[in-house]
């Protein structure tokens, strides 16, 4: 923050020197600019009679959305049966195998930090980025559609997202208590057991149920591409436009996520 | 017993923490290592059971060299060497059994140990250890549940537990308070004698080093520069090890609170 | 086991307390939870011979990672991947500015009550509601097209970033912005110089893990209509061309890293 002296000789203070703030200028210049080519993009693509179309469309919608068909939830069990079963056993395969590539990842466990770690961090990165969506699609493909994509496109998503924080929390766990372990003549599993893994625990808890709370919501829509689930009532309700149906599912899935995060919020609270 | 020859260590920093040190060490001698911070006491303790690996030199503990030793046999050599640490250093999320316990894993197999099937024996050695330290009714409490005192005297049940020959501490009362401190060293002093247990002790405040030990060891930049008896420490000599300073007060200390002590 | 004597513990088995005390509450979780786990296999019902037909193409596909195909589709890969970014960018613009004012409004230490409960009812309802099904209902509204897709991203990143700056602005420092307050200064100036400075390093780094959000779930939104790379990618396994669909993971994933490093510096360099 310089202080700035004029011909004249009186000082005066400005947050910035003429420099930076033409610089600072420029960069919101180009943010702009970039903003509006981008919106320009959208708006290239877009029909826009259909947009101005659009508040009378969701009122017509909204009136044959309402009212829910309610007595459709007779057979929405056990979609919603499946739905929670992709969720949990999806997030138990998830966690079984996010630990070992956890503890490799880890740079105070991996054994190789040259050559096992990057694989570990590759395996994180590569089963993060992708939706687990796209998980379906692809399982999809390849074994077919139902329930069983679903848990294993549930388990792929969940591991790079469980292996980082958990490898994270191991990163950070004190190493005097390790030390100390060591010292006492344990084997490498011991000093696992003893030193590593009770440092970790209330971390794995509270991933896991977090995790857990976001498969809930991830699985109510993997149906939409064919992966079992609520989802596939909701696909189909969409494609013969049986909108009470929609809105009733809709709600169903509302329901559920909001349920789940209170579940998840109890545990973690109590975990804490 | 233990005796090092020429222990170096330099780390990968390029700082020489040891340079040749040469110390022996006889059965059932309490020996006080006193120093300024970055001295490498610590460094030392550590290159002993190796938990920091020595440059340099060599480790014998009764006649075996333990800086030439492969995994196995280095895990089996720590048995025979009890480690208190500054810290505590217990696994704060188990129970204190299970801590003083852990100070067998070196006896026991994995699944034993993670099933917590302990032997007997040694499940009633810790039950006595406990009793000793006085923390007996605590057996079943979490470890982060304890004070700072009674957590160190579970970490002296833990190196105790593994019947070793050697006790290696670490700044045992550096977190504690004036008074648990000198309980704790009054108590690793009083356990040494007991069982006839030689002992190294990391130790920053020299006062309390004189009231405990029979034997204290200066170290400055890595070199031992005084080796005797507590008392022949003088000015001179705690200027050698620490740098100029007036320590007049801190002799004088020690015979007051030595006053305090006896009063108490 | 309070105060027993030392010779009464003497050869007593000692077992570790368990997690949950109770005995028969410990056996009914446990027996539950297995319970479920054989009830929640059986329902599974996986066709296994299709499974073990499949196995081939996935070989099929993993093999397709070593020679991604980035050309006989090129144009199509191109425009989709342009219509995603496209998408992120403008969606995270205007979903972070909206986001600025609701979060304030979100904050209970600064909002009065009216304001605050409007804001969180809108973070509440845009958190609950995921991106796909928003999308779905916003191209039902506004047909096919990035436009939905942009929306659908907006609307997202309002309840995610509102509700975390609510929640950094309720508990950041007051002693702070007191004394802001205390030289007299107006609202927004207070705003300005008591909460801001301290919220700005975190906002920072929110909004750089929410565009890399954006761009992850840019690329479903197609799967429904509603632009980006989705619908590419959806056709690519339509009619499998592995090759192709695996050059587009492989783009996505490396946009994906990119981002996330980006993000790393950024975040260092505000904090």
């Amino acid at each position: 923050m310089p202080v700035l002296e004029d011909v004249n000789g009186v000082r005066e203070w400005r947050r910035r020197t003429t420099g930076q703030s033409l610089i600072r200028w420029f960069g919101w210049l180009i943010g702009v600019a970039v903003f509006v080519v981008c919106w320009q993009r959208i708006s290239d693509s877009t029909t826009w009679f259909f947009v101005w179309d659009a508040p009378r469309i969701a009122e017509d919608i909204w009136t044959r959305a309402t009212p829910p068909r309610w007595e459709y939830i007779t057979q929405l069990g056990r979609p919603i049966w499946d739905t929670f079963n992709i969720a949990t056993l999806g997030t138990i395969i998830a966690l079984f195998l996010a630990v070992p590539v956890a503890f490799l990842a880890a740079r105070n466990t991996t054994p190789s930090a040259l050559f096992v770690r990057p694989v570990a961090l590759l395996i994180i990165v590569a089963t993060r980025s992708i939706n687990s969506l796209i998980w379906a699609l692809l399982l999809i493909a390849i074994i077919g559609p139902g329930v069983f994509a679903g848990v294993v496109a549930i388990a792929i998503r969940s591991i790079g997202f469980c292996a980082k924080l958990l490898y994270e929390a191991i990163e950070e766990i004190d190493a005097a208590q390790v030390e100390a372990i060591t010292a006492t003549g344990a084997s490498r599993w011991q000093v696992m057991a003893y030193g590593i893994v009770p440092q970790i625990m209330p971390a794995f808890a509270g991933i896991a149920v977090f995790r857990w709370d976001i498969n809930i919501r991830e699985s109510t829509v993997l149906g939409l591409v064919g992966a079992g689930g609520i989802g596939l009532q909701l696909s189909a309700s969409l494609n013969v436009l049986a909108w009470p149906q929609v809105s009733l599912i809709l709600i169903v899935i509302l329901v559920a996520v909001v349920l789940g995060e209170w579940v998840s919020a109890k545990v973690r609270g109590a975990i804490i | 017993m233990l005796r090092l020859n020429k222990l170096v260590k330099t780390y990968k920093t390029g700082d020489q923490a040891l340079k040749s040190i040469d110390l022996e060490v006889p059965k059932g001698q309490v020996l006080a290592l006193i120093g300024p911070s970055g001295a490498g006491k610590s460094t030392l303790i550590r290159c002993i059971n190796r938990l920091v690996e020595p440059t340099g030199g060599s480790i014998l503990l009764d006649d075996v060299d333990l800086s030439k030793l492969g995994s196995g046999a280095l895990r089996k050599a720590r048995r025979e060497m009890g480690m208190i640490f500054q810290e505590y250093a217990l696994v704060e999320r188990l129970t204190v059994m299970e801590n003083v316990l852990s100070g067998r894993l070196g006896y026991v197999g994995f699944w034993r140990s993670f099933l917590r099937k302990y032997p007997q024996p040694d499940v009633d050695e810790a039950f006595r250890l406990l009793d000793r330290v006085g923390l007996l009714h605590m057996a079943d409490k979490r470890a982060d549940e304890l004070s700072g005192g009674q957590r160190q005297r579970v970490g002296i049940c833990r190196a105790l537990i593994q019947n070793p020959k050697l006790l290696l501490v670490d700044e045992p009362t550096a977190s504690l308070d004036p008074k648990t401190s000198r309980q704790i060293m009054r108590l690793i002093t009083e356990l040494c004698q007991e069982r006839g247990l030689a002992a190294i002790i990391n130790i920053h405040d020299v006062a309390l080093a004189q009231m405990f030990v029979p034997r204290v060891v200066g170290l400055r930049f890595g070199e031992i520069v005084y080796d005797g008896l507590p008392t022949g420490l003088t000015s001179d000599k705690l200027t050698e090890i620490y740098g100029e300073e007036d320590w007049e007060a801190t002799i004088a200390k020690v015979d007051e609170e030595d006053e305090i002590e006896a009063a108490e | 086991m309070s105060h027993r004597e030392l010779d009464d513990m003497l050869g007593t088995k000692w077992r570790k307390p368990s997690f949950v005390p109770n005995p028969l509450l410990r056996w009914v979780l446990i027996l539950g939870f297995i319970a479920y786990l054989i009830a929640a296999f059986m329902t599974i019902d996986v066709n296994w011979s299709r499974v073990y037909d499949g196995l081939d193409r996935g070989g099929q596909f993993i093999m397709a990672f070593a020679k991604p195909d980035f050309v006989s589709r090129a144009g199509d890969i191109w425009s989709g991947l342009l219509e995603s970014i496209v998408m992120t960018v403008a969606a995270s613009v205007v979903g972070i500015l909206i986001s600025i004012p609701i979060g304030l409004g979100a904050a209970r230490n600064i909002a009065p009550m009216p304001i605050y409960l409007i804001c969180r009812g809108i973070v509440a309802i845009s958190r609950a509601l995921q991106e796909i099904i928003v999308a779905i209902l916003l191209v039902a509204i506004f047909g096919f097209g990035p436009l939905a897709g942009f929306l659908t991203l907006s609307f997202a990143t309002i309840g995610f970033l509102s509700k975390l700056l609510a929640e950094d602005i309720e508990s950041m420092d007051r002693v702070q912005a007191e004394a802001i307050r205390a030289s007299g200064a107006r609202w927004t100036q207070w705003i300005n110089y008591g909460v801001q400075p301290q919220v700005m390093p975190r906002l920072v780094g929110l909004s750089m893990y929410r565009i890399d959000i954006n761009f992850r779930e840019s690329a479903i939104l197609g799967l429904v209509g509603a632009g980006g790379i989705g619908a590419t990618l959806n056709t690519a396994f339509d009619r499998y061309e592995y090759d192709t669909a695996a050059a587009i993971l492989l783009l996505i994933i490396g946009i994906v890293m990119a981002l996330e490093y980006l993000s790393g510096i950024i975040r260092a360099r505000v904090q």
